[in-house]
């Protein structure tokens, strides 16, 4: 497999020598290796035949962001492959993406009172991507979506039907569409010493709020067990200040708070959805099974974000 | 008392978790280790509904028989298609403990 891989990767690039292939992660439909190409270090991103996302299209996000000034790895080739099995190989960036080593490692102690205000101008130049640079993006409706995977899953969960029901009852006015990260978090952002190095991971982009994007940050789930509300790392007001201060729109808090209640009921119907990678076959594992437990921890995440506001 | 006798289903799991927790995590590193913890925590957690499960059953019963709801599909049918809107302040305060009686067993560190 390797060898077939390093031979692919070397037609791809020009004939470089491939050197170094090691496997960082592998999922169902998606795997990441590192290499070296003519010594230089790498990162491709196969995805299998069969995924309904399409890497050509993740590939022109991540140009198109870069055009737009937002940290991310250079795109070097997006290939659609001859047997369905898609690469993109970008240049490697160095640094962390391990929530907990960026929360708590020494190295990361002059980083940390920066990133929620980074994050905040990361967002800002990405909501600034032409919207008409990526034709194929699509602009879907948060709710809609996963409450299709919810019925298609077929597994009755009554506390989040009542979140979902709130979630349409104060849904905020719509506003002017823009590219969204739609996972901008820390596990997908590679932090130096010094701060942002990259955002990487643009699988689940789409056309939608640009408020999203904040509020998906800012879900509990996303804080890793710390208690400050953006990341585990800052304020919602550094967060919101350097976003405005870097010409994003004027935020509204509350209409943050209703796209973290939105990201944190999103993010237990993607626990179920999880779980049932392992219960369908698609992938035998029993992390994926236990991630189908810890629903009630978003369960009780809603409870405490809708407090006094039902 | 289970036809089955002794150990039990409980006594077996525990006696395959503390061998993880013994052995198997001193002589892994990396992802090994951490698919290990993993390992613990669903055992832990199997252990723990195993001792509270039934009750938990019978209480959750009870609760959702106040609203004349047979189970969770029709409990969460009902909410959706707002057969319940006049009585939301009931069905949350049985989602309420529904939730807490599910991080008992999933989780009870969460709510420390």
């Amino acid at each position: 497999m390797s060898q077939d891989l390093a031979n692919h990767l070397s037609a791809l690039l020009d004939g470089a020598e491939i050197t170094d292939l090691a496997r960082l992660s592998g999922g169902a439909s998606r795997e990441t290796w590192r290499f070296q190409a003519d010594g230089v270090d790498r990162i491709v991103q196969r995805q299998r035949a069969g995924d309904d996302r399409d890497m050509m299209i993740e590939a022109s996000v991540l140009a198109a962001a870069h055009d737009a000034g937002v940290l991310v790895p250079a795109l070097l080739c997006a290939d659609a492959g001859t047997d369905g099995t898609a690469s993109m190989v970008v240049g490697a960036v160095d640094g962390e993406t391990i929530a907990r080593k960026i929360q708590r490692d020494d190295d990361f102690a002059d980083a940390r009172p920066r990133l929620a205000a980074q994050f905040g101008t990361a967002l800002a130049a990405i909501h600034r991507i032409d919207v008409h640079a990526v034709p194929g993006l699509e602009q879907t409706d948060q709710i809609a979506r996963y409450t299709e995977v919810m019925d298609e899953l077929g597994q009755p969960y009554p506390m989040l039907e009542l979140v979902r029901r709130w979630l349409l009852e104060h849904q905020p006015a719509p506003s002017e569409p823009c590219v969204v990260h739609g996972d901008f978090r820390l596990g997908n952002l590679i932090i130096g010493p010094d701060g942002l190095n990259a955002v990487i991971d643009w699988e689940l982009a789409h056309i939608g709020d640009p408020m999203e994007d904040l509020g998906w940050l800012c879900v509990k789930a996303w804080r890793f067990g710390q208690a400050p509300p953006v990341a585990g790392l800052g304020e919602y007001d550094e967060l919101f200040a350097a976003y405005e201060a870097a010409g994003g729109r004027a935020v509204d808090p509350d209409v943050v708070r209703w796209w973290e209640v939105l990201g944190t009921w999103k993010w237990a119907v993607m626990c179920i959805l999880q779980a049932n990678v392992h219960l369908s076959g698609a992938a035998r594992s029993h992390e994926l099974a236990a991630i189908g437990r810890r629903v009630c921890e978003n369960e009780h995440d809603l409870f405490l974000a809708l407090e006094g506001r039902w | 008392m289970s036809v089955h006798g002794s150990p039990t289903s409980a006594e077996l799991i525990e006696s395959v978790r503390e061998w993880i927790e013994r052995d198997v995590m001193s002589s892994t590193e990396g992802r090994l280790r951490f698919h290990s913890r993993v390992a613990i925590n669903v055992l832990a957690m199997v252990e723990r509904e195993l001792a509270m499960g039934e009750q938990h059953d019978v209480d959750h019963a009870a609760r959702l028989a106040t609203l004349d709801m047979a189970d969770d599909a029709e409990f969460a049918a009902a909410i959706r298609n707002g057969q319940l809107d006049d009585r939301l302040d009931e069905v949350r305060a049985i989602l309420r403990v529904d939730v807490d009686a599910k991080l008992a067993v999933a989780n009870p560190k969460y709510l420390a």
